[in-house]
């Protein structure tokens, strides 16, 4: 077995120094009925590489690849174009096949990146102080409403109409269990947000507001006016960013007030991957970083007075703090976060504002153009690369339709709002700077057939 | 305005010390490596675009452009590369070496599994894609989750969770669904001493008070103990199998039998499956909910911290009440992931969602890929190597490392020591440290609590005997130097790219981003205040 160095040789041998007469003896604490005598029954024997390899193939290509046709789906999970050098990159197997830096003397590769990373998430979200990341951007949230109710010992959370229906499904999940009571709300197909619900919602109970900018049909709002509100009670405000090349080209969350800024940083350096790994992003105000979920780097000298980096503010977590810790969060998503950094190397400020610009004219111009199809009408006044369309028919058919041209024309609110009457017209949008000419004319001529 | 308005400065502070004897303060291969922050500035990019498209009729962005600077620093592609190649070789890591960090398996990474994780079949589509397009990846997590109920011998299992404590968070919150269904809300989880940090913190996350359940003399749960604490207050326990102390619980079943007759359940951490896996199946132990961390067990990479997996397997009793999404195969041979929309037909006592989307696809892909290349016969070789790979380092060196229970009998796959024995003043750390400067990783120290100064040592099954040996034979030796007080023991490592790190200084006085150095001269200010003090 081409993983298992060990000859029978050798277990002779090692059986005879551990004193053992069979390996069985030192399965021996197992109680008997509970030992299987041989491979378990119905499952195949070992396999070699080309057998295995030809198995997934063939698993993989019965799959619309998105790069392969006219693809235009977001709402969370983006496709972008991600430099060679970044794949090759985390494939050192020095990046790839650490454990987590526990030991600060030869991890300093890993722990300065975090550090790195975590300077370049906090600009990017315009806070002060970010952590070495999260699991994803829906996780994110959820440990973002905890952090605020322990900042502000409240317990009422009132979430926008615009945050992604998933996240709202993790964070109703999670609140059964704390206590967290959530204001909830289903968004509506217009171009307005909820920002004015959300301003005469709080009071003096409220721990926080959490806002998805731009938000899950693409709008965007101006944030200051909630944060100004919020703070006027004590509340805080909790921005989350899905799309962060978003913000190569408008203002942050932080620069607006926000408080917590957490987000989904797939767009920058993952991939798709069918929803997973991905990276969260968390950032905050200095002054509340013990409230704060998850790791952290910092840096420090050693004993010869040389500046690198370690773990720090530990006693946040659980394997010092155990039931008293911030968050149960130990494994988090440190090579995707190795991944984001790299490419946002690559890109720097220079190519981040660009990337931005090229996806927001590329989103206008396709807008625009499929505006104009009798009987689909565009809803958002404002959008960065996603926007929602209204059908004159159900979109969610509408999908299936547009695959048997091949073309993945969007997502449908009906897939992610099931039994919202009002809603089942809306077609999301998305446009990247991957999409081609005819990948706009395809989708545009798919549309104009299915609603015609 | 740039983010590094200074210019880089070839003679970084690290440079300077006088006993590295080169002006550049790389020795050799060892190379210093600056920030980011400290060579690249906001002008310079390494990606080049196609020309822009006309903006239609203009920007759309609510007013909302950005004005002021984000101060992101840009580096040409050869100097990326560069960056962190250099930055890389500061790192420990399995391709370099053993790896024995107990409670963690850092076992070998097959390349195969990378490379498959990145056909585009697989890496290049959407979570949201419509899923009569994307049938073969969800027959890939079906498959998956059909080997994971196989080999732990339960009935359904919730693939989203996205690392370990996450399942564990899922398994509790499964478990507080069943019992408010049945209408017996309760209170109380217990947890032993010796369980890792996540377990007492997950319960706590889902509101339930914590209490803990001591251990025997002989490093198990203490069952008596257990059984008098047991009552319709108490949810569930939660048990890690093969436990902390690196033993199997012998009274699992009566442990398990002890706490469904309180009408409680029993959650199992899984971080030491590797132990068992093929051999032993937990859900004949009576177990009602395990994670499993695809990236111990299974060999998805750890990158330095993750991303992991946990995927949960689940008894019949809990198995309803697993989160959206739930993989499902239909008879005429078509694969769904049932979300909100056909949940109530299909799933309606899920208790409600984990995450965004599926879970780690990409984790599932180079599991699935593990798992097949092993096959059911390859992973109980699997356990079996692990567990003679640990017995072996045990036995070679209970002569001068006190094994606490090393009297007990065999233990499975990590092996424990104590640091009872050595010279005054010298701790478990001062032996981790040593081992650094013979080129292996150390062990997990200081854990489990219920062990003074515990180092925990968890070889795995892809050490080689001529790995362990040369491994047996350092650590014999810095043993026999702790014990005999050897102070050359405490400077260790001195030959690291770093010698010991000042943590407290870290933790006193946090430094959490990079903070641009004020110009001489200049007014402090500008966009570029951030973090430090």
């Amino acid at each position: 077995m081409r993983y298992l160095p060990l000859s029978d040789e050798d277990r002779s041998e090692m059986l005879a120094k551990v004193g053992a007469g069979s390996i069985d003896e030192l399965f021996g604490d197992v109680p008997a009925e509970a030992r299987l005598t041989g491979p378990i029954h119905g499952l195949p024997m070992h396999a070699s590489e080309m057998s295995v390899e030809r198995q997934l193939t063939a698993m993989a290509n019965r799959n619309m690849v998105a790069g392969e046709v006219p693809f235009f789906l977001g709402c969370g999970a983006y496709r972008h174009h991600v430099p060679a050098s970044v794949d090759h990159l985390i494939q050192r197997g020095e990046f790839l096949t650490a454990y987590t830096p526990y030991q600060p003397e030869i991890a300093q590769g890993t722990l300065q990146v975090l550090f790195e990373f975590q300077t370049q998430v906090a600009r990017l979200l315009g806070c002060e102080v970010a952590n070495a990341s999260m699991y994803d951007g829906s996780t994110a949230c959820w440990e973002a409403i905890g952090m605020a109710r322990r900042v502000t010992r409240r317990k009422r959370a009132i979430l926008s109409s615009g945050l992604h229906p998933h996240y709202v499904a993790v964070c109703a999940t999670m609140a059964k269990f704390t206590g967290d009571s959530l204001d909830l709300a289903v968004p509506e197909l217009s171009a307005a947000t909820d920002a004015e619900r959300l301003i005469a919602s709080i009071d003096a109970d409220t721990s926080c507001v959490v806002v998805q900018y731009p938000d899950i049909l693409g709008r965007i709002a101006d944030l200051a006016p909630i944060a100004e509100a919020a703070h006027a009670h004590g509340a805080l405000l909790v921005a989350v960013v899905t799309e962060p090349v978003a913000l190569g080209l408008v203002k942050s969350p932080g620069e607006m007030g926000a408080d917590i800024v957490v987000g989904e940083g797939q767009s920058i350096g993952v991939g798709l991957q069918f929803g997973g790994p991905y990276v969260g992003l968390f950032a905050c105000r200095e002054k509340h970083v013990r409230q704060m979920p998850g790791r952290l780097a910092g840096e420090t000298v050693d004993a010869e007075g040389k500046r690198g980096f370690v773990l720090t503010l530990s006693t946040r977590e659980q394997h010092i703090r155990r039931e008293k810790a911030t968050s149960n969060i130990c494994t988090n998503s440190g090579l995707c976060a190795l991944a984001f950094s790299i490419h946002m190397t690559l890109l720097g400020e220079k190519g981040l504002r660009r990337l931005a610009e090229i996806n927001h004219a590329r989103a206008v111009e396709v807008a625009e153009r499929l505006a104009k199809i009798p009987g689909v009408e565009l809803v958002n006044d404002s959008f960065f690369n996603e926007f929602t369309l209204e059908l004159p028919i159900e979109a969610r058919p509408a999908v299936h339709s547009m695959v048997e041209k091949r073309v993945l024309g969007g997502v449908s609110l009906g897939r992610l709002y099931p039994g919202e009457a009002a809603l089942a017209n809306g077609l999301v949008v998305a446009v990247t700077e991957t999409v081609s000419d005819e990948d706009v004319d395809a989708l545009e001529a798919a549309l104009r057939e299915i609603v015609r | 305005m740039t983010a590094n308005p200074s210019g880089w400065k070839p003679s970084s502070p690290a440079s300077t010390t006088s006993e590295t004897g080169t002006i550049t303060g790389n020795r050799a291969l060892m190379l210093e490596e600056p920030l980011i922050f400290e060579i690249g500035d906001s002008h310079s990019t390494g990606v080049d675009f196609s020309p822009s498209p006309a903006a239609g009729s203009g920007p759309r962005l609510a007013g909302l452009i950005r004005t002021s600077p984000i101060n992101l620093p840009g580096l040409s592609e050869p100097e990326t590369v560069r960056h962190y190649t250099r930055l890389s070789r500061q790192n420990y890591a399995i391709d370099l070496g053993l790896f024995p960090l107990g409670s963690c398996t850092m076992k070998h990474n097959p390349r195969l599994n990378e490379k498959l994780a990145r056909l585009p079949g697989f890496a290049d589509i959407h979570p949201l894609a419509p899923q009569e397009t994307v049938q073969g990846a969800i027959e890939l997590i079906n498959r998956l989750s059909e080997w994971l109920i196989a080999l732990t011998g339960m009935y359904g299992v919730a693939m989203s969770p996205k690392a370990g404590a996450h399942g564990e968070l899922c398994g509790i919150l499964a478990i507080r669904a069943a019992l408010e269904a049945r209408g017996d809300p309760r209170s109380v989880v217990l947890v032993p001493e010796s369980a890792h940090g996540t377990n007492p913190a997950t319960a706590a996350f889902a509101g339930y008070k914590v209490e803990d359940i001591p251990a025997t003399a002989e490093g198990r749960v203490d069952l008596e103990a257990l059984k008098a604490r047991l009552g319709p207050d108490v949810a569930a326990v939660m048990i890690t199998n093969p436990n902390t102390c690196g033993l199997f619980e012998p009274e699992m079943k009566a442990i398990s039998d002890a706490v469904h007759a309180a009408g409680g359940f029993v959650y199992c951490d899984g971080a030491n499956f590797n132990a068992i896996v093929g051999k032993v199946r937990p859900g004949d132990l009576g177990i009602d909910a395990m994670h499993i961390n695809l990236h111990k067990t299974f060999s998805t990479p750890h990158g330095g911290g993750g991303p992991g997996s946990g995927p949960v397997v689940m008894s019949e009793a809990l198995a309803p009440f697993a989160p959206l999404p739930y993989s499902a195969r239909y008879a005429d041979g078509t694969f769904r992931m049932v979300e909100e929309e056909v949940a109530a037909d299909e799933h309606p006592q899920a208790f409600g969602r984990m995450v965004a989307f599926h879970g780690q696809m990409g984790m599932f892909t180079r599991a699935l890929a593990y798992i097949l290349s092993h096959g059911a016969d390859g992973l109980a070789q699997v356990a079996e190597d692990s567990v003679l790979n640990a017995n072996y380092v045990l036995r070679s060196l209970e002569d001068v490392l006190d094994a606490p229970f090393a009297f007990s009998g065999p233990c499975m796959h990590e092996a424990i020591f104590s640091d009872r024995g050595f010279a005054d003043g010298f701790s478990t750390i001062d032996v981790a440290k040593a081992l650094i400067d013979e080129g292996f990783h150390p062990m997990t120290m200081y854990f489990p609590l219920v062990v003074h100064g515990a180092m925990l040592v968890e070889p795995t099954e892809t050490e080689s005997k001529a790995s362990l040996d040369q491994f047996i034979a350092a650590l014999r030796s810095i043993a026999e130097r702790a014990r005999a007080g050897d102070e050359a023991l405490r400077a260790a490592p001195i030959h690291a790219p770093r010698r010991r790190l000042d943590e407290t200084l870290a933790a006193r006085r946090p430094i959490l981003a990079f903070k641009q150095p004020v110009p001489e001269g200049a007014e402090s200010g500008a966009g570029a205040e951030i973090g430090g003090r």
